[in-house]
């Protein structure tokens, strides 16, 4: 006699649930195969050096301002609700796994701006189930808000808190925090159920010009944020990075961001 | 039938009722609406594509550039006179068609047609 009646169902039992768990159980321990699929920066990579030495909370302040008065972000005074693309933060948040008792009084002084990293390997881009965030191939972590269902599985993916969701209609921000809301007539506003980030300004860098916050600071303390091309050694921001020690933020998550801090 | 008469005469009653808005605006179908041209649209004369074109395939066109803005990252558009143009409802096609009631919502409710563009996007401030 050859097999049991038994025997081969569980035969045949097994090798279906390997087929069935093994092919995306694979997948998804294969980190890096869904970013492989796009063609990653061709020549180009953006990044941003912040010098953490020239910053100071006021330079903080205004970029947020500029920021979200150029992007239509609206204020509404309650964090459960709040959406942010730029903000500061002290040492002891922005880099939890540097933090020690013993930290140097000038790092806990200062205030970290932060924004989106957009890192080289973006795990609020695997995670998306419609496509509706996605790396570009200049490195850029970009948002199609007409694609965003609002699942926020990107807000979980993200170990920044980068990412905000409209709670409400953004139009409906109260009016008394928001007086000329929305506040630049050539970009467009959220709606309800989106998630939102910075986007690096890649329609003002589509023009030419540098992202707002870099161009805000700038005016208040020239070279505080440095913003360029890293796979090009010659640019400021190469420059910057070999002559300063920088920091990024929880590197050990393998996220690769592309926002340094220069703090010495 | 029991009753026939008074059933027949009810049905015929009842379906006259339902029928009546068609009876009542027989002959008085509403003309669609011309879309209104601002000077500035008058005067450019041309748009980025025919108006043959844009009048049946405006919508498109604009989800073709909704597309390659956001996706591929393709911000200008040549038309077929050789012209560039920066491809965006709220600041281009708008600029020039900044009569938005007139011009975009008269024929969309004429259709019964509501496109969601304006929850994100700002319509133009007129003057009404």
């Amino acid at each position: 006699m050859g097999i049991s009646r038994r025997g081969f169902l569980k035969v045949a039992g097994l090798s279906a649930l390997m087929a069935a768990l093994g092919k995306s159980g694979f997948e998804l321990l294969r980190p890096g195969q869904v970013e492989a699929s796009i063609p990653l920066t061709k020549g180009k990579r953006w990044a941003m050096a912040i010098d953490m030495r020239k910053v100071t909370p006021e330079i903080i302040e205004e970029c947020k301002k500029s920021c979200h008065h150029y992007h239509n972000v609206p204020e509404f005074d309650n964090p459960k609700v709040e959406i942010k693309w730029i903000w500061g933060e002290e040492f002891e948040h922005a880099f939890p796994d540097q933090q020690h008792e013993y930290v140097s009084d000038l790092i806990k002084s200062l205030e970290f701006p932060l924004l989106c990293n957009h890192c080289s390997n973006p795990p609020c881009c695997r995670v998306c189930p419609t496509g509706a965030t996605w790396q570009r191939e200049d490195g850029i972590v970009m948002m199609d808000w007409h694609r965003c269902i609002g699942c926020r599985f990107c807000m979980a993916g993200c170990p920044y808190g980068s990412r905000s969701f409209n709670w409400g209609d953004p139009r409906k921000a109260p009016k008394e925090l928001n007086p000329g809301f929305p506040t630049n007539p050539e970009f467009p506003t959220r709606e309800v159920g989106v998630v939102e980030k910075c986007t690096f300004c890649n329609e003002r860098l589509a023009k030419g010009q540098l992202p707002i916050c870099v161009e805000t600071a700038n005016k208040i303390e020239k070279d505080s944020f440095i913003f360029g091309d890293l796979s090009d050694p010659d640019s400021n921001v190469r420059k910057a990075l070999r002559k300063h020690y920088s920091i990024r933020r929880k590197t050990e998550l393998g996220t690769h961001p592309n926002i340094y801090y220069i703090v010495a | 039938m029991y009753d026939g008469g008074k059933i027949i005469v009810g049905l015929i009653i009842g379906i006259g009722l339902l029928l009546s808005p068609f009876f009542y605006n027989a002959g008085k179908a509403l003309k669609p609406p011309e879309p209104e041209l601002t000077p500035k649209a008058k005067e450019a004369k041309v748009c980025v594509a025919s108006k043959e074109y844009m009048r049946n395939n405006h919508m498109h066109l604009l989800d073709k550039w909704r597309q390659t803005v956001v996706r591929n990252a393709e911000r200008y558009y040549e038309s077929a006179d050789g012209k560039v143009y920066y491809k965006s409802l709220q600041v281009t096609c708008l600029d020039c068609h900044s009569n938005k009631t007139k011009f975009c919502d008269q024929c969309h409710n004429y259709i019964g047609m509501d496109p969601y563009c304006w929850d994100c996007h700002l319509e133009p401030k007129e003057n009404k």
